[in-house]
């Protein structure tokens, strides 16, 4: 089989790029990786492909442009079948999406929150993030994934939003670990997937990227 | 499917609830509709979305779906006539993008322009216009967004045309531009006299009327 046209339009740190990243590697899928430097000035190719949002991820399949993580995960898993990322079953479907689109909504601007802030409203920053959490802990019960037996959709949405929290950690002076455990070993658990492992980078590094974006933007 | 039982959680002014209500009139789908007296919600409301406590929400055989967006991806998934999303996935991507489009920026432009005052709402207002430009590339020349029938954008965005005119008179703001946009201008009307949608639109007179107290509370606060 030929290698079908995938070209990934990437930020090494981005949490959405990372979610692409391992949905292609779990269908087994090629693709290149075109690095793009967000702050140095991005690319023709991306503000031609990404017109209204001009951010990453963009997918190119066949040179046909697929913006917002959320969406190509969609896309991978309608295009490629094997193996599924999310249930056959409608109902199961709908509370898969219903939860991706929290974590959407909730995870990542929750923990920014954190280190964006100081004193008194960062305190309440931590409070909602581990809110946050301790929902998701609650969806996840014991299952081993979110997904049930398998890892699936909601995992992989998830999962790279996980590799910012050592930043959180550090800038909020907590640990996720305390808060919620099983959380914890899910995380840990993904992280023993080869797909996962492969993609999602050293936290410490992304921390060094937080005390970075933090010096641009004139915080302390 | 004779014995199911699918009820609809709503609010006659929400706009979310009507996009459900859309899409189950196109399924052509028997559903027992509740009206929620919004703010007084329901336990029944509370125990079916715990997570964001509000309309639309669709229970089907007991079981409840949150989430506009997501209620029309279940009604498309489990009863497969009339579709609504188109069946390539890379169509079904774009129709996605564009759902999500008037979610994360039209909305939110719009509510902003009718709750602010002075130099914000004409701010608020102009970015409105901006998203709603942007918006029309979608459409290009094609009756519906869904091509020759309606689909999922039209009725994530359909109705935008009644409340986006309602703040227009209320907020004293220019939001639909008939010179600027003119192929969604042309769209609004004909998605609104739409067979099947036009049935479900509320009243005009009385939804104009509610969204002015609405304003009147907001810009009092403000004031």
């Amino acid at each position: 089989m030929a290698t079908e046209d995938v070209v990934l339009l990437d930020c090494w740190a981005s949490p959405y790029c990372m979610r692409v990243k391992i949905a292609l590697e779990e269908k087994g899928i090629k693709y290149e990786e075109r690095a793009e430097d967000l702050f140095g000035g991005k690319s023709e190719l991306l503000l031609t492909s990404n017109p209204v949002y001009a951010k990453v991820p963009v997918l190119l399949h066949k040179g046909k442009p697929l913006c917002e993580s959320s969406i190509i995960v969609g896309y991978i898993e309608e295009t490629w079948a094997s193996p599924p990322l999310l249930p056959s079953c409608p109902y199961a479907r709908s509370q898969a999406k219903f939860w991706v689109d929290y974590v959407d909504k909730k995870l990542f601007d929750a923990g920014g929150n954190i280190w964006r802030t100081k004193g008194e409203a960062q305190e309440v920053a931590i409070k909602d993030f581990i809110e946050v959490l301790k929902q998701l802990e609650k969806v996840l019960g014991d299952k081993d994934f979110f997904g049930g037996d398998s890892f699936g959709f909601v995992d992989i949405i998830t999962i790279a939003i996980t590799s910012w929290f050592l930043a959180f950690e550090k800038f909020g002076n907590f640990k996720v670990e305390d808060h919620t455990p099983k959380l914890s070993a899910w995380i840990n658990r993904c992280m023993q997937r080869k797909t996962v492992a492969k993609v999602i980078p050293d936290p410490e590094k992304i921390y060094e990227v937080v005390i970075n974006l933090k010096k641009m933007m004139g915080m302390e | 499917m004779s014995g199911e039982s699918v009820k609809l959680l709503g609010y006659w002014a929400s706009p979310f609830a009507l996009r459900v209500k859309w899409a189950l009139k196109l399924k052509e789908i028997e559903y027992q509709y509740v009206e929620e007296d919004l703010p007084n919600k329901s336990p029944l409301l509370l125990r079916y979305n715990p997570v964001h406590k509000r309309v639309p929400v669709l229970v089907h055989d007991g079981k409840p779906v949150a989430e506009s967006l997501i209620i029309l991806e279940y009604i498309d998934e489990t009863w497969k006539h009339n579709p609504i999303l188109p069946q390539d996935p890379y169509e079904r991507a774009q129709a996605r993008f564009w759902a999500g489009f008037i979610d994360e920026k039209c909305v939110p432009a719009i509510m902003s322009a009718f709750t602010n005052q002075g130099e914000e709402k004409e701010k608020a207002a102009k970015e409105a216009r901006e998203n709603l430009k942007t918006l029309e590339s979608a459409l290009g020349g094609k009756d519906f967004f869904g091509g020759e029938t309606v689909g999922f954008v039209d009725i994530a965005a359909g109705w935008i045309g009644l409340w986006a005119r309602n703040v227009e008179e209320i907020a004293e703001v220019n939001l639909i531009d008939a010179e600027t946009m003119p192929l969604l201008n042309a769209w609004f009307g004909r998605v609104l006299e739409a067979p099947v949608l036009k049935e479900c639109v509320p009243p005009r007179d009385k939804l104009l009327e509610h969204n002015r107290g609405f304003h009147k509370i907001l810009t009092a606060a403000s004031s």
